[in-house]
């Protein structure tokens, strides 16, 4: 089984996020970065994969800047084979169209038999690019999947994804692509021994050139501002919980009028 | 001459709420850019709705049908809606952010070479350009966004945006659609859809969340406050209460599950970390119940009450129950 997993390095979710006074962006100083939560259930589900079928290749993509390595590495610690990271400065501009374009051109030169991204990274929100992905690679794509089960012959799987309330069960062709919801799995942590090994493992470096990219953005983003700070209301201590109870469903009716 | 199109999402055999929000909206820019609305709906069965979108400002309903959309499929959807964009030539296509939107808008954005911008809660026009405002980091910070090639194609947030009636004629126009089956997809095997008139977190209207103060996964008393509430709430969970595997996932609220924007939001025992906030900070009234008086939550709360949940909530139902019989 040979696996793509399309992964994203995001600022932690612990990071309290501020906005540069230009409004340009976020200011990235002594931000710790992660991998993206969902791409660590797609490097988990794969790693499952390749044991399940006894033989196979976890890849790993991402396109980012030089700090992207770190979380490259990271997932190659988790015992994905190798990496992929697509470094260029004009790939950086935070269009999803532009990074599927990049994971196509990348995915174009690897064999695989399924590709896996996040349903969302958690830095943008935008949901797009494994949607996007499938799309230019001419591929079906299953998203938001909680559970996975590809046939012996690997020609087909059967996925369970998240639907508004409820589940639905589909069966994909392969190769497909495929985003990772939580439920998928419990990531598993890199291992000492892991790390020691994935300091060895190669990881090939590519440019928007190597792919046959011209980095033309679809999107931009202006105007960053804060949320407008909520404001503590009031506040009903020390008081019987019959009492704080009432005041606060007649508050929701009279004077929030919610209910 | 600029136009607008917009998507109706039909899940289940009935058209979802923010089909209605996407008309309000679609409408007031297509009026501020001098030009008309449509909108699109599959499958068979959808002509009945639209009268209902003509209370809302739809001009023209093309219903696109055809044996393969029948059904959902984000290949076959997507090929249709990229059609008619392509025939129609909308400057402005606007699609829900609902799980069925995700699905939908980057396929059919990606078949048009553009980038579709998702999950806007406001939009307003700069000429002919639409600029949409979003939550960026589960809502940590907004940017404006601006799509810089035709179509400018955008999802909303459900629930969001203001639903407004402007009658119009909502002419139906239906436009057969053979798709290229030649391009592999999915085939869905089972659906399995809760029965009951359970709302999803992301489209509820009031939304009742348990945290790790429930103690456990007895939900009964935030189940019980939801039904008071009836059909329009629904329960959240903490992350906390998700990963003791007292609530599924989908139940999730914050940063690593779902943003979500309710009239009402009443978090029970959940003290409120960075990535929950975020999640749920842009509720329009937030009530808080922890007996933690320090809990981060109530920063956030209009209405806290520092107390035991347990001894709290049961009285908060009867109350509740009492006001809404009247």
């Amino acid at each position: 089984m040979k696996s793509l997993v399309c992964l994203k390095q995001v600022p932690d979710t612990e990071t309290q996020i501020k906005v540069k006074p230009d409004a340009t962006g976020i200011v990235t100083d002594g931000i710790k970065y992660v991998i993206n939560p969902y791409d660590e259930y797609s490097v988990e589900e794969v790693l499952r994969l390749k044991d399940k079928f006894k033989a196979g290749e976890v890849m790993i993509l991402s396109v980012g800047p030089d700090r992207t390595t770190e979380a490259i590495r990271t997932a190659l610690a988790m015992g994905a084979d190798r990496g992929i990271h697509v470094n260029d400065e004009s790939l950086n501009q935070g269009d999803p169209y532009l990074i599927a374009e990049a994971l196509a051109g990348a995915s174009k030169q690897v064999e695989y038999d399924v590709i896996f991204c996040g349903h969302r990274a958690i830095d943008d929100d935008f949901s797009e690019v494994g949607a996007m992905l499938a799309e230019l690679l001419q591929l079906p794509q299953v998203t938001l999947v909680t559970k996975v089960e590809v046939s012996e012959d690997k020609k087909t799987a059967t996925i369970e994804r998240d639907v508004e309330g409820g589940r639905e069960t589909v069966e994909v062709p392969l190769p497909c692509v495929l985003t990772s919801q939580k439920g998928l799995n419990e990531p598993r942590y890199a291992s000492l021994p892991g790390i020691m090994k994935a300091k060895k493992k190669p990881i090939d470096q590519k440019t928007a050139a190597d792919l046959g990219i011209i980095a033309e953005a679809r999107s931009l983003a202006r105007n960053f501002s804060m949320p407008s700070e909520r404001q503590a209301g009031k506040k009903y201590e020390n008081m019987e919980p019959a009492e704080a109870a009432k005041a606060v469903v007649q508050a929701l009716r009279n004077e929030a009028k919610v209910i | 001459m600029s136009n607008v199109m917009i998507y109706g999402e039909i899940k289940a055999g009935k058209i979802k709420k923010t089909a209605f929000e996407l008309a309000s909206e679609g409408r007031r820019l297509a009026d501020e850019l001098g030009g008309s609305l449509s909108a699109v709906l599959m499958g068979s069965q959808a002509e009945q709705f639209a009268p209902e979108l003509a209370r809302y400002g739809v001009d023209t309903v093309y219903i696109a049908e055809g044996r393969e959309l029948e059904t959902y499929n984000s290949e076959y959807y997507a090929q249709a809606l990229a059609h008619l964009i392509g025939e129609k030539k909308p400057e402005i296509v606007l699609i829900g952010h609902s799980m069925q939107g995700k699905d939908l808008a980057p396929r059919t954005a990606a078949k048009l070479g553009v980038t579709a911008i998702a999950d806007c809660v406001s939009f307003q026009l700069e000429g002919s350009t639409l600029v949409g405002n979003r939550p960026m980091y589960a809502g940590k910070c907004y940017a404006q966004w601006i799509a810089i090639k035709s179509p400018q194609i955008a999802s909303a947030r459900p629930n969001v945006l203001e639903i407004a009636e402007n009658p119009k004629a909502g002419t139906v126009e239906k436009v057969s659609f053979s798709p290229d089956i030649s391009r592999s997809t999915y085939v869905t095997k089972d659906l399995n859809l809760d029965t009951s008139d359970k709302v999803d977190l992301t489209e509820a209207e009031i939304i009742v969340t348990g945290g790790r103060g429930m103690g456990g996964s007895d939900y009964s008393l935030l189940e019980e406050m939801a039904a008071i509430f009836g059909s329009r709430a629904t329960i959240g969970a903490s992350r906390a209460s998700v990963d003791a595997g007292w609530r599924p996932h989908s139940d999730q609220v914050g940063q690593t599950g779902k943003t979500v924007t309710p009239n009402l939001y009443i978090a029970c025992g959940i003290s409120g970390s960075i990535q929950h906030l975020a999640g749920m900070g842009s509720s329009k009234v937030i009530v808080a119940i922890n007996k933690d008086n320090e809990a981060p939550i109530f920063t956030k709360a209009d209405y806290g009450i520092v107390a035991d949940l347990f001894k709290v909530v049961p009285e908060f139902n009867k109350e509740l129950k009492a006001l809404l019989a009247e």
